[in-house]
C-alpha cells in the first residue's frame, strides 16, 4: 500500500513558505518519475547504437528543465491554477489554431510550430490544459446543476473544440485521448452515466459518418490493425515487425544494445512511438513488467494524491491527469503490441520529444500542486475561502 | 463548502471504478505482453533470425582436368566482368553513357541493365559485362573517377587451354537448366555451371566440390552488416585422366578434317590413351555463349563435330566382326581350325547368290589365309554351320551389344541381332541369308569404335573382360581413390582359339598379301596385327555387279564405305589396342589400316611404359604450347 507522509500541522494554511512547500514535495513520486525518464535514457542511447547523440543527451536535458518546472508548478499555490485555469486553456486553444495556420508539415500532419528552439505541438500541451480548465469548470459545480443537461453544453464544447482541431491536422490518436480523458473528469465530476451510455451510442452510430470523414491513410491504419499480415511488408509492416521484436525478445531479452530487430532497422520510429518495442526485445517480459509496474505505481500514486485532495479543483485535477498519463502509456503500449491501431501517441516520459515530456511533467507538477495544498480549502473562483 | 461530502464520496466511489478499470486493463497488457514473449516468443525469435540472417553461398573453385602427364585441359580463368551500382551513379544511363565510350553498350544490354536495377535494391550491383579482356578492365579502370558507381569483379570461368582437342571427352560446362536441378545449394548461385559432357558430366559431383557458406547480417533493407560466421568450402578434386594429349593431338591430326574416329587403350589395363573423334569443336565456345549461327554450324554439320563418335557412332563393323565369328566357330567346335573352304567369289544359299568381295574368289583357305585375306564366303560357310546365336553369343563376350562401361556419359551399345531381335523389332522371322550376312559385320550389326577397341583388347590380353577408362583413378561421387589392379574376369575362351585368331591378325598385316600389309609397321619391335574392313552403306544391285561395282571415288561422300581397322601392337607382347573408323572414308586396308598404324607407332615410340610407372613427368610440362606440337 501505499504510505503518504502523515499529515502536517500547516497544510491548510495559505501562506506556507516557498521552502515548507518544497519540503512537502512527494519525493518517492519524483523518484518513480526519474526512474522511468532514466529507463527511457538508456533505450534512447540503446536506439542510438551506443550513443548520447543524438537523442538520449536532448532527451536528459528536456528532463531537467522538465523537472524544474514541475516543482515550479508544485510549489504555486493550487487557487493560482483556478483562477488561471481559462487563461491557460485559451493560450493552448490559440497554438493550436496557429499549428492550423502556420504549422510545419511533419509526418503528413500538421502538428509542430517551430518556436526556434523548440518543436512545440501544441497538442500535447492541450492534453493537460484541457484537464485543467474541465477541472475548473467542475470545481464549482454542485451536483444539482451538473445533473442539467444544459449546464454540461459548456464543459462540453471546450472539449470539442480542441478535438476537432486536433482532427483536423489529422490526429486521431490526440482527438480519442482528448475525448476519453475529458470523459473521465465528466465521470468524476458526477455526470450521470445514463448520459454517458448516451453519448456513446451516439458516437457509434455515427461511427460510418465519420468513417467518410476519415483521411485515406486514417482508414487504411484502421484496416491494417484489423488485420496486420494481409500486407506484412506494406503499411502491416510497423505492426508486424513490432511483434516480432517484442516476441524474438522473449522472458528476459536479448540483452542490453543487442536488439536485432532495432539494430538492423526492421523497427520502424524506434526513439518515438516504438520505442517500447525497442525496450522489451532487450530487457525481455521481465524488463516490459517493470516498466508497466513502475508506471502502475505512478498511476496510484495519482490516485491517492486525488482521493486525499480537499478541494474538488484538486481532485478532479490530479486524477484528470492521471488518466491522462495512464491513456499515453495504456495507448502506446497496446498499440506496438498490436492491441490497438497505430496512433500517434508516445510512451510518456520515454518517447523522445520535447513537448510531450515537458507538458506531461508539467501535469505531474499541478498533480503535485494538488498535493502540497491537500489540505488548502478553494473557493468557487480560486479566492481563499474562510 | 458545496455538498462537499457528497462530491467527495461521489468521487471516492467513482474513482474506485475507474481505478478498478485501469487495473483490468494494465494486467490486459501484461497479459498480452505475456502471450507475445513467452508463448509465442519461440515463433517470433524464429521471424527475427529470418529477418536478420542470410546466408550466402561461396562457390568453391571446379576441380581441374589434366590429361596423364599433367597437361592441363580444363582450368579456371579469372572473369573480370563489370557491374553498376544503381545507388553510387547520378543517373544509371549518365554512368552507362560513360561507360560505352569505353566498351560497346548495346540497346538491349541497356534495357536488360536497367530491368534488373528496378528488381534489386539500389546498392546491388547490376553486372553490366562479363568477360573483359584486360584491355578493357585496364581502360574502365583508367577512368575510374569519370565512372560513378561502376566496379569491376573477379569471378572464375572455366577455360579449355587446348581448345578443341579432346573436347568430347574433357566436355563443357554451362548453366544450370531446370532439368539438371538437384538438392545441392551451389546450383541456385548465379552463374553457376554444371559439367553438361565428357568427364565434365561423369564427374561433376567430384569436380564441383563442397560449397562454402557465409553467414551475413544484413539491416531491413538487406544491407550487410557483417559476417557473423564462414564456412570455406572444398575446392573440386582435380582430375587425371588417362589420355596423352600428344598423342591424342597427334591422333587428331592424322585424322584431319574426315568424320572419323581412333580409339587407343591399353588392353590390360583399360587406361583409354587417345580417343579422338573429329572434327570436333572448342568447348569455350558454350561458355562464351554461341551465336545462332554457330549453333546452327556446329548442330546441322553432316559431319557431327558435336559427337564423340568414338562412343556414340553406330557402325557396321565390317569385316572387323569375322575375328568374332572366327572366334565362336572355333569356340563352337563345329569348325575345325584346319578346315578349308573353297572361295569361287560367291556362295549360293537357296537361290540367293552370296558375293565375296574379290569377283574372281580365293581359292581354298584356312582360317588364317581367311583372315589374311578377309574372304567372305570362307565366312559364310562358317556361319551357315555355327548359326548366328552362337556367333551373337561370342560378340557380347567381347562386348558387343551393350555400353562398354567407359566413364564418360551417353555411350551406345550397338546393336547384336538374334532371332528375337529381329522378331520384336521387325516383326519378321529371322531368314538364313542374314545369319550369312551378319556374320560379316553386315546388315544389322552395328558397334561402336570403343567397342571395336575393347573386343581387339580382349583378344590381345588372352580373352579377359578389361574394361575401358579414362579417368586414372576411381571417382565414386565425390571420393576419390586410386584404382586396384586391375584383376578382369576371364572370358573363357581357349588359348588355341584367340591365338589362331591372333595369328590371322598377324598375317593380316605382316603377310605378303595380307590385307593390311602395306600398312605394317616395320620397327623391329612395334609391330602391330590387325584386321581391316571396310562397311557397305548401300546395296549393290544385280545391275551394278554386272557391270562392275562402282569405286567408292565414284560415289558421293555419303553412299561411300566405312573404313576400319583394329590393331593391337606390339605383336609377341601385345600392350595397346586401337580401333580407327573413318566414316564413307572407303577402303579399311587402304584409308584405316595407315592411320592407325601412324598412330600405334607414335603410340609405341612416346614409351607411355615409363610415363606410367615413374611417377608423372615434371609438372611444368603443361605449360608448353601443346599447339605447337
Amino acid at each position: 500500500m501505499l504510505h503518504l507522509p502523515p499529515m502536517p500541522l500547516r497544510l491548510n494554511r495559505a501562506d506556507m513558505t516557498v521552502r515548507e512547500k518544497i519540503w512537502q514535495l512527494n519525493w518517492s513520486l519524483i523518484a518513480l518519475l526519474t526512474a522511468v525518464a532514466c529507463i527511457g535514457f538508456a533505450t534512447l542511447y540503446s536506439a542510438a547504437g551506443g550513443s548520447l547523440e543524438p537523442w538520449a543527451l536532448k532527451q536528459m536535458i528536456r528532463f531537467l528543465v522538465g523537472m524544474t518546472i514541475m516543482v515550479g508548478v508544485a510549489v504555486v499555490d493550487l487557487r493560482f491554477w483556478v483562477r488561471h485555469a481559462y487563461l491557460f486553456y485559451g493560450i493552448a486553444i490559440v497554438l493550436l489554431a496557429l499549428v492550423e495556420v502556420k504549422g510545419t508539415i511533419g509526418m503528413g500532419a500538421q502538428r509542430w510550430i517551430d518556436l526556434g528552439f523548440i518543436q512545440l505541438q501544441p497538442s500535447e500541451i492541450m492534453k493537460i490544459t484541457l484537464i485543467l480548465a474541465l477541472a475548473r469548470y467542475f470545481h464549482g459545480a454542485t451536483l444539482q446543476e451538473i445533473g442539467r443537461p444544459l449546464f454540461l453544453i459548456p464543459p462540453l464544447a471546450m472539449v470539442m473544440l480542441p478535438a476537432a482541431l486536433v482532427l483536423k491536422q489529422p490526429d486521431l490518436g490526440t482527438a480519442m485521448m482528448l475525448v476519453m480523458s475529458a470523459g473521465a473528469v465528466f465521470f468524476m465530476a458526477g455526470v450521470r452515466l445514463w448520459k454517458f451510455a448516451l453519448v456513446l451510442g451516439a458516437g457509434l452510430a455515427a461511427i460510418p459518418l465519420a468513417w467518410e470523414f476519415l483521411r485515406e491513410y486514417q482508414k487504411k491504419r484502421v484496416l491494417i490493425f484489423l488485420n496486420p499480415e494481409e500486407d506484412p511488408l506494406g503499411s502491416g509492416y510497423h505492426i508486424t515487425q513490432s511483434k516480432i521484436a517484442l516476441g524474438s525478445g522473449g522472458l528476459f531479452g536479448k540483452g542490453y544494445m543487442d536488439g536485432t530487430q532495432s539494430r538492423l532497422n526492421f523497427l520502424p520510429e524506434k526513439q518515438t512511438d516504438f520505442i517500447f518495442t525497442m525496450f522489451a526485445e532487450e530487457w525481455g517480459m521481465i524488463g516490459g513488467l517493470v516498466l508497466l509496474t513502475l508506471y502502475a505505481l505512478l498511476i496510484a500514486f495519482g490516485y491517492a494524491i486525488a482521493l486525499r485532495c480537499r478541494s474538488q479543483f484538486g481532485r478532479l485535477m490530479a486524477h484528470g491527469i492521471t488518466t491522462t498519463f495512464f491513456l499515453y502509456f495504456f495507448i502506446n503500449i497496446a498499440m506496438v503490441m498490436g492491441l490497438v491501431p497505430v496512433v500517434g501517441v508516445p510512451l510518456p516520459l520515454i518517447s523522445y520529444g520535447g513537448t510531450a515530456m515537458l507538458s506531461l511533467l508539467f501535469g505531474w507538477g499541478l498533480v503535485m500542486s494538488s498535493y502540497i495544498h491537500r489540505d488548502l480549502p478553494v473557493s468557487r473562483r480560486g479566492l481563499h475561502d474562510d | 463548502m458545496y455538498h462537499d461530502n457528497d462530491r467527495a464520496k461521489l468521487f471516492s466511489r467513482r474513482a474506485i471504478m475507474l481505478g478498478a478499470g485501469k487495473s483490468v486493463l494494465i494486467t490486459g497488457l501484461a497479459a498480452r505482453m505475456y502471450y507475445l514473449q513467452v508463448i509465442e516468443a519461440d515463433k517470433y525469435a524464429m521471424q527475427a533470425e529470418d529477418n536478420r540472417i542470410t546466408t550466402r553461398l561461396l562457390a568453391p573453385p571446379r576441380g581441374l582436368i589434366l590429361d596423364r602427364n599433367g597437361v592441363p585441359m580444363a582450368i579456371n580463368q579469372q572473369n573480370y566482368r563489370v557491374m553498376v551500382v544503381a545507388e553510387q551513379t547520378p543517373s544509371l544511363d549518365y554512368t552507362l553513357d560513360a561507360l560505352s565510350r569505353i566498351i560497346p553498350i548495346g540497346e538491349a544490354e541497356r534495357t536488360r541493365i536497367h530491368k534488373e536495377a528496378r528488381r534489386r535494391r539500389s546498392f546491388v550491383p547490376v553486372s553490366v559485362r562479363e568477360n573483359l579482356t584486360w584491355e578493357e578492365v585496364a581502360r574502365i579502370e583508367v577512368n575510374a573517377p569519370d565512372l560513378p558507381g561502376i566496379i569491376i569483379d573477379v569471378g572464375q570461368s572455366r577455360y579449355y587451354p587446348l581448345e578443341s582437342l579432346g573436347a568430347h571427352i574433357v566436355g563443357y560446362v554451362s548453366a544450370v537448366s531446370e532439368n539438371d536441378m538437384s538438392d545441392d545449394p551451389l546450383e541456385e548461385l548465379p552463374g553457376f555451371r554444371i559439367g553438361k559432357g565428357g568427364v565434365e558430366r561423369t564427374y561433376d559431383l567430384a569436380l564441383r566440390g563442397r560449397a562454402g557458406t557465409s553467414s551475413l547480417e544484413v539491416n531491413s533493407v538487406g544491407r550487410v552488416h557483417r559476417e557473423l560466421e564462414r564456412h570455406e568450402g572444398e575446392p573440386g578434386i582435380d582430375l587425371h585422366l588417362t589420355l596423352d594429349i600428344r598423342l591424342q593431338q597427334y591422333a587428331a591430326q592424322r585424322l584431319g578434317d574426315e568424320s572419323a574416329a581412333a580409339v587407343v587403350m591399353d588392353i590390360h589395363s583399360g587406361d583409354v590413351i587417345v580417343m579422338a573423334s573429329t572434327p570436333s569443336f572448342d568447348p569455350n565456345s558454350f561458355n562464351r555463349g554461341l551465336t545462332t549461327e554457330e549453333w546452327k554450324d556446329l548442330s546441322t554439320n553432316p559431319r557431327a563435330p558435336l559427337t564423340n563418335k568414338a562412343i556414340t557412332g553406330q557402325f557396321a563393323p565390317g569385316s572387323t566382326f569375322k575375328l568374332v565369328t572366327a572366334l565362336a566357330a572355333l569356340e563352337s567346335r563345329d569348325v575345325n581350325p584346319d578346315m578349308r573352304v573353297l572361295c569361287t567369289g560367291h556362295m549360293q544359299l537357296g537361290n540367293i547368290k552370296f558375293h565375296c568381295w574379290k569377283k574372281e574368289g580365293h581359292g581354298s583357305l584356312d582360317l588364317v589365309g581367311a583372315l589374311k585375306n578377309s574372304c567372305d564366303v570362307y565366312f559364310y560357310e562358317v556361319a551357315r554351320r555355327v548359326g548366328f546365336e552362337k556367333i551373337a553369343e561370342m560378340a557380347r563376350r567381347f562386348g558387343f551389344g551393350s555400353p562398354t562401361g567407359v566413364d564418360l556419359p551417353s555411350e551406345r551399345s550397338g546393336n547384336i541381332p538374334d532371332r528375337a531381335w529381329k522378331r520384336k523389332v521387325m516383326k519378321q522371322p529371322w531368314h538364313p541369308g542374314e545369319t550369312l550376312i551378319n556374320a560379316i559385320g553386315q546388315g544389322y550389326v552395328t558397334a561402336t569404335p570403343i567397342q571395336l577397341a575393347v573386343m581387339t583388347a580382349r583378344i590381345a590380353n588372352g580373352g579377359f573382360a578389361v574394361v575401358p577408362h579414362v579417368a586414372r583413378d576411381l571417382v565414386v561421387d565425390k571420393n576419390m581413390r586410386s584404382r586396384p589392379t586391375p584383376d578382369w574376369p576371364s572370358l573363357d575362351i581357349s588359348a588355341q582359339s584367340l591365338a589362331l585368331v591372333r595369328r590371322g591378325m598377324f598375317a593380316v598385316s605382316n603377310e605378303a598379301g595380307g590385307t593390311a600389309y602395306k600398312a605394317r609397321i616395320t620397327e623391329e619391335g612395334m609391330w602391330l596385327s590387325g584386321k581391316t574392313g571396310s562397311a557397305q552403306v548401300r546395296r549393290i544391285s544385280m545391275r551394278e555387279r554386272e557391270t562392275g561395282v562402282k569405286k567408292n571415288e565414284q560415289l558421293p561422300w555419303k553412299e561411300r564405305d566405312h573404313a576400319l581397322f583394329v590393331a593391337y601392337a606390339p605383336e609377341g607382347n601385345p600392350r595397346y589396342a586401337i580401333a580407327v573408323i573413318v566414316e564413307h572414308g572407303g577402303g579399311g586396308s587402304a584409308v584405316a589400316a595407315p592411320i592407325a598404324r601412324d598412330i600405334m607407332l607414335e603410340v609405341q615410340k612416346r614409351d607411355l611404359a615409363r610415363a606410367t610407372t615413374e611417377p608423372s613427368g615434371p609438372p611444368d610440362s603443361g605449360t608448353e604450347d601443346l599447339r605447337r606440337f
